[in-house]
């Protein structure tokens, strides 16, 4: 508050009122997602017609819960496993992008770390088009002249690990690249000087430091994965991840066993942004 | 140079250069090249801007083109409007841990999946939802309202999706303010809107640039709200580009269509950097 200017009550009370809205706006969906997932009806909308646990355990057909749903299971399955490589391997990579960009010294590296911030700026639908046309071009003119069909060069889960990585690995840069700058270089040094080798002295010293930013960059990736739509709606096969599978649910009207996901969705993604928290915190030691 | 230093220097640059070659540049040199590409002859192709041609001559493209364009500038607009209130409020008026607790509330909400949040949206706006049925107990309204598939419920939902982009930036900036410069304008004499105006929102400028370059750019790539609040009313061009490629396969003019996306998003953001004088790294690189 700044005391020495003086507001009306009235005016203290619209503006109270208005971040009051502010707060609810904010909320509201997340509420209601998280209520109707136990309401005891065939469609996720009010009235309220009791307390079920059915969307969750329900086995009986038409009341399928998500612990007995094989679709939905399916596509939780697809999406961890497209969440698993793409962590991975945005990860080592970003770690790799971090230590380039740090330790490195050649021409156009200026060039370099805008062109590794680019991905960032490009829509997720024209990055996966981009990446869409460029596979199955590539896959058809290595059919027509080796007669050879490259599988993970089609629509499938390759693709979307491909195209997930392509900006992913632009944000675990960055969170690496942030922690690697306040790495005060003569530790590495005396390790040095202490008789270990180069090797030595990255595993016990430098990488332990970076410890929090690559944990903090893994969960970040895990959960940016987990949630992608865009680029993964272009890349997609057969096996639908979650969120492609949501949304078909979502588009054709469905049971509040949507709600039921959505729901552990939102307490897993609050669990990953408890850890994240928690890494930072630890970082500023 | 030691032949050792140059090793490790190949090897740290071998997976950036591979990342960004295969997944990014040859794969938009090869969507220029495709939305080059006129259709002659059934599965015959020559070089020509055909496919742009088409996206003028028909007005069903042009017109979805301009109108996310004007919506997202109108989002981007309203985002900004909604936030900065709140991100005022907790910059300047609050304290302490309520402060910290205020702002980390307005961060939660974006951790969780879009879809989920969309979900949220439709079970408040559907005809049958939470709001159609409390203004029906509540005696506002004689019958159901149908909120969902209009232009205002895809901006509810634009607004939404944005808004930690704004609140973000706005309330860092609006941190560094010193509060003696707005006492300092009431003491000369002006009034809530002078000050506002005179010295608040003018400091503010760098965070509302980079908070409207963030916002604008992820609300003209967005498919999810429009789609699924907008139904078949939302004209959406990301939704354009979806149907030339997987529903109609033509991948010419569905490349060129990715294109025209692309130059305005870029546009845009190349624009309001050079206008706030940032770099894309002190705006995206947060």
């Amino acid at each position: 508050m700044i005391p020495s200017i003086r507001r009306s009550a009235t005016a203290r009370l619209v503006y109270g009122l208005y971040i009051a809205a502010f707060f609810v706006y904010l909320f509201a969906p997340l509420v209601v997602v998280a209520v109707f997932a136990f309401n005891d009806s065939r469609f996720p909308s009010p009235p309220w017609q009791g307390f079920t646990l059915d969307w969750f355990v329900g086995d009986e057909p038409g009341r399928l819960g998500l612990f007995h749903d094989p679709a939905l299971l399916r596509s939780i399955g697809v999406s961890l496993k497209v969440a698993f490589f793409v962590t991975l391997l945005s990860v080592s990579a970003g770690t790799a992008n971090a230590f380039l960009l740090e330790r490195g010294r050649f021409p156009g590296k200026g060039v370099l770390y805008v062109m590794m911030l680019w991905p960032l700026v490009i829509p997720g639908v024209i990055l996966g088009i981009s990446i869409l046309l460029f596979s199955s071009n590539l896959a058809n003119f290595i059919d027509d002249r080796y007669g050879i069909e490259v599988g993970f060069l089609r629509p499938g889960i390759s693709l979307v690990v491909l195209g997930q990585f392509a900006f992913i690995t632009s944000i675990t840069t960055t969170i690496v690249l942030s922690r690697l700058k306040k790495f005060d270089f003569s530790l590495e040094e005396a390790a040095l000087n202490l008789g270990a080798t180069r090797a030595e002295a990255l595993a016990t010293v430098t990488l332990p430091f970076l410890k929090p930013a690559i944990l903090g960059a893994a969960i970040v990736a895990l959960l940016m994965s987990f949630e992608n739509f865009n680029t993964t709606l272009m890349l997609v096969g057969s096996e639908s991840p979650l969120t492609i599978h949501m949304y078909g649910m979502m588009r054709e009207g469905t049971t509040p066993v949507v709600n039921a996901v959505s729901l552990l969705l939102i307490l897993g993604s609050g669990l990953l942004a408890a850890l994240a928290a928690i890494a930072a915190s630890d970082r500023t030691r | 140079m030691r032949s050792e230093g140059r090793l490790a220097l190949w090897l740290l640059l071998s997976p950036a250069l591979l990342w960004l070659t295969l997944l990014i540049v040859l794969p938009h040199v090869d969507m220029v090249i495709l939305a080059l590409s006129e259709r002659v002859r059934p599965r015959v192709y020559e070089f020509g801007f055909g496919n742009f041609a088409e996206f003028f001559k028909e007005p069903l493209y042009w017109h979805t083109f301009g109108r996310t364009v004007a919506f997202s500038l109108l989002a981007t607009l309203a985002t900004f409007l909604v936030a900065f209130p709140t991100a005022y409020y907790i910059a300047k008026l609050m304290r302490g841990r309520a402060k910290s607790l205020a702002f980390i509330a307005c961060l939660l909400p974006f951790w969780v999946s879009e879809l989920v949040r969309t979900l949220g949206w439709i079970i408040l706006l559907r005809e049958t939802g939470v709001v159609s049925t409390l203004l029906l107990d509540l005696g506002i309204t004689g019958g159901r309202v149908e909120f969902l598939y209009n232009d205002a419920a895809i901006l509810v939902g634009l607004v939404y999706s944005s808004l930690l982009f704004m609140v973000v930036p706005l309330v860092t900036s609006l941190d560094t303010l010193d509060d003696s410069m707005i006492e300092a304008g009431y003491d000369l004499g002006g009034n809530g809107f002078d000050v506002l105006r005179e010295i608040v929102v003018p400091h503010a400028v760098p965070g509302i640039l980079s908070g409207s370059i963030v916002v604008f750019m992820l609300t003209l790539g967005n498919y999810v709200t429009p789609t699924l609040l907008g139904g078949k009313n939302s004209l959406w061009f990301t939704e354009q580009i979806y149907n030339q490629f997987i529903t109609r396969f033509n991948w010419q003019l569905g490349s060129a269509f990715g294109i025209l996306l692309l130059v305005a998003s870029s546009g845009i953001v190349w624009a309001g950097l050079k206008l706030s004088r940032q770099s894309l790294g002190t705006v995206i690189g947060r």
